[in-house]
This record gives structure tokens, sequence and C-alpha cells, in this order.
């Protein structure tokens, strides 16, 4: 067993997720399996391996960019602010608005 | 009027006044109205838009003004786009109301194109599978045979576009959900290198694997549409300012010589016997072209599958943690704030979301971080690794897109591992953030579409689309 009913109870709590019985029974064993396929990953040591950080192994597309001849993306912009504008059409797509904010059931207790 | 467009066809045909886009655009629509109800490949049409879209097209062409690049051409858009005022669901029940404030970066460039979008296209939920059965508003059927599925999870840009009810559409990559689609309907499908086209405003999924990419019925309007929405964009800090090639000039060059890696992994077992025989005629093809086949390993291949439930399942928990009924989507009210949470959780997702938030969150536990995340993307790396070793001997690399073609709807819904097998081809350049296409490689003797894959490297989607465009003027659709 890779993962207990217990252990699927607390990751679905930490995933702010409401099960029912029988979910947690399904997901308890389809975890488990697929649980059990992913360790063949560990057959690979890679003790010596830099972990990929984003979409693309960053040494090679350097030297794609390098050779288009175009300077890597600047990669902060400014900080400035730009209004988006969009602040009505979304509270108008909340599910409770009150405008200019989202109500949501008491959180602090007096 | 003619049953098939293309995008040369209808910049001729509006240029020579023989129809409107106007025309065009009601045509389509008719064309929806006939054969929606049996496909299930639109969630929701945007007629208004695209009736407007269209007249400032015709008032274009009335001026005898130069035509943007894709003037009338009517396009459908995946349901995870956002499309400003247009109800955008991700096939999700908790995004059921949902109606985006703006356009992605994708959409507003085929707007200034001059395309005419017809509406969304249906998808599994979240993009989360192979064959559009994840939907919450029910299958897609594949128009080639529709007890069948279209793949996934673009399955509803993919079965319109095959079945003529949108000359181009827009879907998204993450694991192979453009191009296995494109295979098991019949038609090219791309997906460019990671950072080439704006995430602006696609509801992620896997940041870091997530890609748009267009679906065509030839290679030279897959090129059209790539080239359109493709570039940098402030708006997207992972977009890349490498320059943007015309694809379409270079389209026609002469594939003879290039060297096509064939990797031994992905004809080894578990492959349909009939895509097999397609695939090895689709290589001899390309032979007879010229091209230089070279036997490659790729011996990291195996371990595709497990490094991307990992790392798509944690990236996707964590993206999704914003759909907790506060801000847009479901509410499902609680006593308690937690308990509001859960709720609109528990009941907006559906059962493949769920399974992959909980594994996504079970993988970046404390505890398990270094031994699933941090390990996957270590193989993820060696993976990518494969392709870059590959690339400095080879121009391109040929593959299978799919193990087998479309099968039965329900026949995989019972197993999750099973229907994850069948990225088995597609989920490696997904990992390396390689550019790939799909292109039609025959029909299997049942009739089925089977899919030859292309692989380039980084930024070369050039040379995919000249292979994938000399592969289809020789005849590859119809290899048997």
């Amino acid at each position: 067993m890779k993962i207990t009913r217990e252990q699927v109870i607390r990751v679905a709590e930490l995933a702010h997720l409401e099960l029912s019985e029988a979910e947690l029974d399904v997901y308890s064993r389809q975890l488990d399996e697929i649980l059990a396929y992913i360790e063949k990953l560990n057959q690979l040591d890679t003790s010596q391996v830099e972990p990929m950080a984003g979409g693309t192994i960053t040494d090679f597309r350097s030297q794609e960019v390098e050779r288009s001849g175009v300077p890597e993306n600047p990669a902060l912009r400014e900080d400035a602010v730009k209004p988006s504008g969009v602040a009505p059409a979304v509270l108008n797509g909340a599910p409770d608005p009150s405008r200019p904010f989202f109500r949501v059931p008491k959180v602090i207790d007096r | 009027m003619t049953t098939s467009w293309t995008i040369p066809s209808i910049r001729a045909a509006l240029e020579a006044k023989k129809v409107s886009a106007r025309e065009l655009a009601a045509d389509y629509f008719a064309r929806i109205k006939a054969r929606n109800p049996e496909l299930n490949a639109f969630l929701a049409l945007s007629p208004d838009l695209a009736f407007a879209q269209a007249d400032r097209v015709d008032a274009q062409v009335a001026r005898g003004e130069p035509l943007p690049a894709l003037a009338g051409v009517p396009v459908a858009i995946k349901d995870v786009i956002s499309t400003a005022g247009i109800t955008t669901t991700c096939g999700s029940r908790i995004l059921e109301n949902y109606v985006p404030p703006y356009d992605a970066t994708a959409i507003s460039r085929l707007h200034a194109a001059g395309a005419v979008m017809l509406g969304k296209t249906n998808c599994d939920e979240f993009a989360m599978g192979s064959s559009t059965e994840n939907s919450a508003y029910g299958p897609v059927r594949n128009p080639v045979a529709p007890d069948r599925v279209p793949g996934g999870s673009s399955g509803g840009s993919a079965a319109a576009v095959a079945a003529g009810l949108a000359v181009a559409a827009l879907g998204t990559d993450t694991g192979g959900s453009i191009r296995q689609p494109g295979a098991l309907c019949g038609i090219p499908a791309m997906m460019g290198t990671y950072g080439r086209v704006s995430r602006y405003g696609l509801i992620a999924f896997a940041s870091s694997l997530d890609r748009i990419g267009p679906f065509a019925t030839t290679v030279q309007d897959v090129a059209s549409v790539l080239a359109v929405i493709a570039g940098r964009d402030a708006a997207d800090s992972t977009s890349v300012a490498v320059p943007v090639p015309n694809y379409l000039a270079e389209l026609g060059r002469s594939v003879r010589g290039l060297r096509i890696g064939i990797p031994r992994e992905y004809f080894a077992e578990g492959m349909d016997p009939a895509v097999h025989k397609n695939v090895e005629g689709g290589i001899k093809l390309l032979e007879s072209l010229g091209c230089v086949p070279v036997e490659l390993r790729m011996p990291h291949t195996d371990y595709a599958i497990a490094t991307y439930y990992i790392v798509a399942t944690a990236e996707a928990s964590s993206n999704l943690a914003r759909y907790d009924g506060v801000r847009y989507g479901l509410r499902v009210p609680g006593a308690t704030l937690l308990e509001m949470y859960k709720k609109t959780r528990g009941r907006g997702f559906g059962p493949e979301v769920k399974r992959r938030i909980m594994l996504g969150t079970y993988a970046l536990s404390s505890g398990y971080y270094d031994a699933y995340y941090l390990k996957a993307q270590k193989v993820r790396a060696l993976i990518a690794r494969d392709f870059m070793q590959a690339f400095q001997n080879v121009d391109a690399i040929v593959t299978p897109t799919s193990p087998s073609p479309a099968f039965r709807l329900g026949e995989k819904t019972d197993d999750p591992l099973q229907m994850y097998l069948a990225d088995i081809y597609t989920v490696t350049g997904s990992l390396a953030g390689v550019p790939g296409i799909s292109v039609p490689c025959g029909k299997t003797p049942q009739g089925l579409p089977v899919g030859l894959q292309i692989f380039g490297s980084y930024f070369q989607e050039s040379r995919v689309l000249q292979l994938a465009h000399a592969f289809e003027q020789a005849g590859g659709f119809s290899i048997a």
C-alpha cells in the first residue's frame, strides 16, 4: 500500500475538497495504483541531475535565443500601475458581491 | 457554396467577391446547427460577435483594402481560453456561468487578423483527459466514427474542424491534448515551443506545460494560424522574444537530406498493429522525399507518463486552488468559510479533476515534495536532455502520435491509468518543451485515422511544418 485511507482523508482536507465515503474509497484505490506506477521513477539515479524549473531546459533554450540574435527577454517589467478596468465586470460575475468587495461567510468570531 | 474551405480559398473568394464573410459565417452556423446535436463539439456559439467581425471584413473588401491574414476565417476556440463577454466554462460545473472580462492574447491576435469567432468548444474538464469524456457537459463524438471518442482534451476543437464546422480552431496541449485529438480525428494539429504562444488568458492547468496551438484541415492553414498567435507578449513572462519566422514562406522548402530520428522506444510493445503499419509507411514516404532516417535511443521515454502525472497534477493542484466560491464561478453555501470552500470544490469539480488535485496535493505535501515533485522535475530534465542530445544529430524526430486509433466511448473511463497511457508518445515532448505536430498518416482497415508525430528542436517550428507539409503533399493522408 502506497497510501492509506487516512492519508487520503488528510489530503482531501489539505485540498479543501469535500469527498463522500464512496469517493474516498475510489480515490484510495486509484491513488494507490497510480502511486505504485509512479514508483518506477526510483529506478533512475538522479542524484547528479539539476531539476527542470520551467517549460524548457534553459541552457539549450539560450543557445537558440542566442542564435536568433535577440536578447533573452527582460525578466522584469517596470513596476508601474496600469488600470485593468475590469473591476465592475469581475464583481458582476461574483457569486456574492458587495461592491467593491466579495462577501464571504463570517470568518472572525467575536 | 463550397463545402471545404481553407484559409487561402476563403481569401480568394472574398477578394473575388464570390462570397461575403457574413454569408460564410451564416453557412458555418447552419452546419453547426445541423451537426452539433450529434457531435456536442460546441458548448457556446457567438453569432453576434461573429457577424460583427464578418461585417468588418466585408467592409474592408468593399473599400478594396488589403485583407488581414485570417480575414473572414471561421474559427472555434477551446473553452479553456478566455473570451471577453462569452461564457468560458473549462468544461466544468464550477465555471458554468463564468464570463471572462477580457480576451486571451491569442484571441485578440485572431481578432486583429480578421478571424470570425463561431463559438467555444467542448473539452475535458480543465483540459484533464484524453477522450473529452471528462466534460461536465457530456462527451464529444468523433465525426469519423461517432461511437468513438475524438481524443482529448481538445476534442471539441478537433471534432469541429474535422466535421467541417470550423475552418480552424485553437486547442491547448499540456500532455498531448492538441496532437492526440488531431490524430484521432484525422487532421493536422500543432503545439509550438513552450513560450512561443502567449498563455495570457489561458485558464491554467499546469503552467510549465500548457500551450495554445492550432487545428486546421491543412498544414498550411495550421502554419497560418500559428503565425498569427505566436510571438512575445509582455503579459506572459514565459513567452519568448525569439522572432517568429514567416512560416508560410518557408513551408515549401525541400526536405531532401533532412535527418529524421526514429526513436526505438516509441515502437515498443503496446502499439496497435495498424498504427504501427501506417507509421512505418509514413516513414518510408518521408524517405522517398529524400529524408534520411536515423535510428535513435531516447532512454528515458518510459518514465515520461510517471513524470508527467506528478508535474502536471502538482501544478494543477496549485492552479485550481483559486476555485473557492469567492470571486467567480459556483458557490455552494456553508456555515463557515472553510465549509463553503470544501462544498463548492467538492460539488463543482468532476471526478478526474478531483483525482488530479488529490494526487498533486499529495505530491506537494510536507515530507513528500522531494520524493515526488523534485524527483519528477529531475527525471523531466533527463527526458528533455534525451531530446537535446537527439537534436545534435537529427533535424526532427518522427513517432506515432497515439498508440491506438480512436477508442469507443466508455472504453477507458473506469481505469484512469489506462487513459493516462494514451498520452505515452505525446507527453515526452510536452515535458521537454519542444514543438510538435500530428499530421494525418492514413487510416486503419476499420477506417480510423492514424497520426504521425513530428518533433523539432526549440523554436524550430518551421522545420516541423516543412516536414509535415511535404508529407501531406506527398499523400500522407492516404497511406494505407
